[in-house]
């Protein structure tokens, strides 16, 4: 089972849910799982696309109770 | 009740004058006593390096004397900390020294980083520190023309710092005569030119208008000074002619060394900002892991949060306020407008257009700032 870090970024404006997560990746080892809680919907678009572009994985989004979770994969 | 201040930047500074006014008596009467721990004896005031970038400031104008600043009663040396012995409720400091607290705050602030980045030390101006702010001013009055580009990188001190050299250096080259003869280009790591999405809707079209070209979801991977390159992770390649970093930060390596979180920040309650499984340690500034702006105003407000709680447990033993998150941003848009963003955990930010009355509100509060670390203000 791959290590999984949680990167709380509810109720964070500035620097942001996405920001939080690229922070923590350059943290982590590839195949690290990590998901990120936003109260921002944004996040929920923003995130899988920014993996897309650069090359990590989007393991899935989840909503609960206004709770975004999304969970990336750092693939490379 | 013994409390110890580690750090004498903004946070630790405001904190330690707000308290000791709080608790004037029990200072007198030998119920309570605050120590400041510092690294300096001298004060900077960091927003001022941006206009000292651009010839607005004199390094003069960043400093005082820390002693000068602090309440009488506040016991202030120039003893900074090498060890943390959370269990035994003392540090050790660089002289040998030993102090023991009842309640502990640590505002050791952060320190840049942009080593990180292969190449970028040696082919980018910065103005981070006083040294880096006079040297990129310096190479400013020699350049004549040239793609300038803004490189972010991240995490960074000061979010609205990467849009405020943007527009201040747009303005410095057009005072130049140089409007025609240099183009501005600005990065930003995630898919829009500022984090705060409203920010943002407001930016991106001011640098539409101004001509100042901008690529979204960039992330500095290298600098190549030999062919003047530089690179994303997301595969951009953008040639520069002057390239302006905003560096990476961390906590203080002492953090580290000592266990207190990964790259110097440390895991914090966000909203009773005491650190994560100790009830008597609590952190401020930039030294907290908290996944909000690192900026003055939030060691302000952070400060005065932990100035009315540390003064509520000397006097009834409980805390009172929680921190809401609280941030306000001055935002300059060019040499002659401002605007602010203010937002805290639950509402984001709605900035106005700029106008010359914020600019004018915002040089005003560079000297009004010792008053506020004076905890007045």
């Amino acid at each position: 089972m791959a290590n999984r870090k949680i990167v709380d970024g509810r109720g964070s404006f500035c620097p942001g849910p996405l920001m939080e997560l690229i922070v923590v990746l350059k943290t982590c080892k590839v195949g690290d799982e990590i998901e990120v809680l936003s109260t921002d919907k944004g996040s929920a678009n923003e995130i899988p696309e920014w993996c897309q572009k650069i090359g990590h994985a989007h393991i899935g989004t989840t909503e609960e109770g206004g709770v975004w979770h999304i969970i990336v994969r750092k693939s490379k | 009740m013994r409390v110890l201040i580690v750090g004498g930047g903004m946070g630790g500074t405001i904190l330690a004058n707000n308290l000791a006014r709080r608790i004037t008596n029990e200072l007198k009467t030998g119920k309570a006593r605050i120590t400041m721990l510092s690294a300096s004896d001298k004060h900077m005031y960091q927003p001022g390096l941006l206009y000292l970038a651009v010839g607005r400031m004199t390094p003069d104008e960043l400093y005082r004397d820390q002693a000068s600043l602090l309440e009488p009663g506040i016991n202030f040396h120039v003893d900074p900390v090498e060890e943390f012995h959370l269990d035994k409720n003392s540090v050790k400091t660089k002289s040998g020294k030993t102090h023991e607290y009842d309640v502990m705050v640590i505002a050791t602030g952060s320190r840049m980083f942009p080593e990180g980045v292969p190449g970028m030390v040696e082919n980018s101006e910065t103005f981070y520190t006083e040294e880096t702010a006079l040297k990129m001013f310096k190479r400013l009055q020699t350049f004549e023309g040239g793609k300038v580009v803004i490189a972010v990188g991240i995490p960074h001190k000061c979010p609205m710092a990467p849009l405020e050299i943007t527009f201040m250096l747009q303005d410095y080259f057009k005072d130049r005569g140089l409007a025609d003869k240099v183009q501005m280009h600005y990065t930003y790591p995630i898919g829009r030119v500022h984090s705060l999405e409203n920010v943002a809707k407001w930016a991106a079209p001011e640098m539409d208008r101004l001509g100042i070209k901008y690529d979204t979801f960039f992330n500095i991977k290298e600098v190549d000074g030999a062919k003047k390159v530089l690179r994303s992770e997301e595969g951009v390649d953008i040639n520069y002619d002057l390239l302006i970093n905003i560096p990476a930060h961390k906590g203080m390596e002492v953090l580290e060394k000592n266990g207190l979180g990964q790259n110097g920040w440390v895991p914090t309650n966000r909203t009773k900002l005491n650190m994560e499984g100790r009830t008597n340690v609590f952190v401020c500034g930039d030294t907290t892991n908290i996944p909000i702006s690192k900026a003055g105003s939030t060691a302000h407000f952070e400060a005065d949060v932990l100035g009315e709680n540390i003064a509520a447990m000397i006097k009834m033993g409980t805390t009172v306020r929680e921190y809401d998150g609280k941030v306000f941003c001055f935002v300059e848009a060019g040499k002659d407008r401002a605007t602010y963003a203010m937002f805290d955990y639950q509402n984001p930010p709605d900035p106005k257009a700029p106008t010359k009355a914020v600019h004018w509100f915002k040089m005003a509060y560079n000297k009004l700032y010792w008053i506020s670390a004076r905890g007045l203000l």
